[in-house]
């Protein structure tokens, strides 16, 4: 018989747990993730080769890598010049303006495509003169470029906030005592501080932007081989029943929401190496870690 | 409102770049349109707006939206304490690999989780089949919402809960156990009360996100009328009717609940870390309470 710490559980409780854990998960996650690339292999590789190929699926692959481009410099732009006000300096009002860039994440994406229709669209406030000088944003690449400026707005500030917090101001103050300029001190001391920070807050503002559903549904208009992205193809094609059509596009963002796992796993592995070799007082930086994915080891 | 940074902070530059594009990104994308949108409403009169507010159709997508939301909420807060807690504590092959899967609903976009999970458990699905068998539908009932917003919201209550777990210091379960408690006592007696503000939080921050869901609830609702149509849905079918202004009111409803769920989970926020901050007087709180949703915590 083996001897029990008290502080730990009887083996058959821990045994139960791990397996009421995992089968959750299964049921949940992995179940879903294995029947989307079963259903779009279902007829074969050469169906599936066939869907993909298909112009409208191409086009609305474009435009879904066209918003992603157009969205995240705006996304990067605005994060750290919100980080870096909130971050580095003090004053009053801070905590409601943190709370209102948190905003988006609260409001539901048909409402956040909804306040685009009010403002821009036919029966909105400018929608008239919108119409007479021909200028189109609803239904149109604008309007779906703002529904999802909107709804990835938080990601880039609310990870860069908390880390920037905790480098604190000592390093860009002794740069500029040093006598840098203040971009010489933003390019060469910040940004190689945030860099991780940064990534990852792109990464997980990317994946929504490309696969951001409702907020671009509604102001789309689902025009074919115009105004379709990714997920909305995907929906034509499920309720038009052409099952091997919609989970082969499926596949593509499927695939890119795992590309989107590993890349966060590894960039959570590189600042969490970073923050360890702060505390233990290691010079940072320059202690160059191998930069491979295959090296994720404690 | 925003005034100077204090002296002290005076050697830093981009204070006013960084705040004053800050303030006029968010204004121009978020609180323009927001309050666009409280403009609109403004054409009805308040009676005009209750009405469209509380039509029989409206209030039975409440009670679907909320009552699904809670009912996901309430499964993910039990499977996700044991997720969280399994994570943490048990050694299990593959603890890696598992972890990092917990984050795919934030990586997967919301059309295919919504195709893939009405695929699942339809009558003739993978899962749907056993099911049927039971006498249990699924898709295209309340119950498949359930599920999707179970998928949705899968990870909040497992990333909010992890690094307060790995937090417990050893000596309080050694000190109860010590004293003479059973396994069960030190959970329920001293780590529960200790993880609690976490757990609601986890909680609330995945019911708020299940009442905005829109993309994967729709391929598997079914979206009956009355029975299994989800409040966003219906904003969508107004619009779809070219009924703006019931489209807003509904919208309106919306965003004020959004507005009280992000104004709860803060509360709650800073009530974890002053909890917190009481027992080892640690940080203050608010270095902590000003981020509120919390999106794919590491």
């Amino acid at each position: 018989m083996t001897v029990r710490r008290a502080t730990a559980e009887p083996r058959w409780v821990r045994l139960l747990l791990t397996g009421v854990a995992l089968g959750f998960l299964f049921l949940f996650l992995v179940l879903p993730l294995i029947a989307v690339f079963w259903e779009a292999f279902a007829h074969g590789a050469q169906a599936y080769w066939e869907a993909l190929k298909d112009s409208e699926a191409q086009s609305a692959m474009l435009l879904t890598l066209t918003i992603a481009a157009v969205v995240l410099p705006f996304n990067i732009a605005f994060g750290v010049a919100a980080a870096w006000a909130i971050a580095k300096f003090e004053f009053r009002g801070k905590s409601l303006l943190t709370t209102l860039i948190d905003l988006p994440f609260a409001v539901s994406p048909v409402v956040a495509g909804l306040i685009f229709i009010i403002l821009f669209g036919a029966q909105g406030f400018f929608g008239s003169w919108l119409a007479a000088n021909d200028i189109k944003i609803i239904f149109a690449l604008p309007g779906m470029v703002l529904a999802t400026l909107f709804v990835t707005f938080p990601f880039v500030a609310r990870e860069l906030i908390p880390l920037m917090q905790a480098q604190g101001r000592d390093e860009e103050e002794a740069a500029i005592s040093l006598g840098a300029s203040g971009w010489q001190m933003f390019w060469r001391v910040t940004v190689p501080n945030i860099k991780w920070g940064l990534m990852y807050g792109v990464i997980l503002a990317n994946a929504r932007a490309m696969g951001e559903f409702g907020a671009v549904s509604v102001v789309s208009g689902h025009i074919r081989g115009e105004t379709n992205t990714l997920p909305l193809h995907v929906e034509i094609l499920y309720n038009e029943y052409n099952q091997i059509g919609a989970f082969a596009a499926a596949t593509v963002l499927a695939f890119l929401g795992l590309v989107t796992l590993v890349a966060k796993t590894v960039v959570e592995w590189r600042m969490r190496k970073e923050t360890e070799m702060l505390t233990a007082d290691l010079p940072p930086e320059k202690t160059e870690l191998p930069q491979t994915v295959a090296t994720e080891r404690p | 409102m925003f005034p100077a940074p204090a002296k002290r902070d005076g050697v830093l530059p981009g204070f006013r770049l960084g705040l004053g594009y800050t303030l006029t990104y968010l204004t121009l994308l978020v609180l323009i349109p927001l309050g666009g949108m409280i403009l609109m409403t403004g054409k009805l009169t308040w009676g005009g707006f209750w009405e469209i507010a509380t039509t029989e159709r409206a209030l039975a997508s409440y009670r679907v939206t909320f009552g699904a939301s809670l009912f996901a909420a309430i499964v993910n807060a039990v499977f996700g304490l044991i997720v969280a807690w399994v994570l943490v504590r048990y050694p299990f092959p593959g603890k890696r690999f598992v972890d990092a899967l917990v984050d795919l609903p934030f990586a997967l976009p919301t059309a295919v989780a919504g195709i893939t999970l009405a695929t699942l458990y339809a009558e003739n699905g993978w899962v749907g089949q056993f099911l049927a068998k039971l006498g249990i539908k699924v898709a295209f009932t309340p119950l498949g919402i359930v599920v999707a917003l179970i998928f949705v919201t899968l990870p909040f209550v497992v990333r909010t809960l992890q690094p307060v777990i790995e937090d417990i210091e050893a000596e309080v379960e050694e000190a109860a156990a010590s004293l003479g408690a059973t396994r069960w006592q030190t959970f329920v007696r001293v780590l529960l009360p200790g993880i609690f503000p976490a757990w609601l939080t986890g909680f609330t921050l995945a019911f708020s996100r299940a009442i905005g869901e829109f993309g994967s609830v729709i391929f598997i609702a079914g979206n009956m009328p009355l029975i299994s149509e989800i409040t966003p849905l219906l904003i969508i079918s107004k619009l779809e009717q070219y009924d703006l202004i019931g489209a807003t009111a509904l919208a309106v409803v919306m965003l004020v609940i959004s507005f009280v769920m992000l104004l709860l989970i803060n509360l709650l926020q800073w009530w974890a870390a002053n909890r917190h901050a009481k027992g080892d007087d640690a940080e203050p709180a608010e270095a902590l309470a000003p981020g509120a949703l919390v999106e794919a915590r590491p």
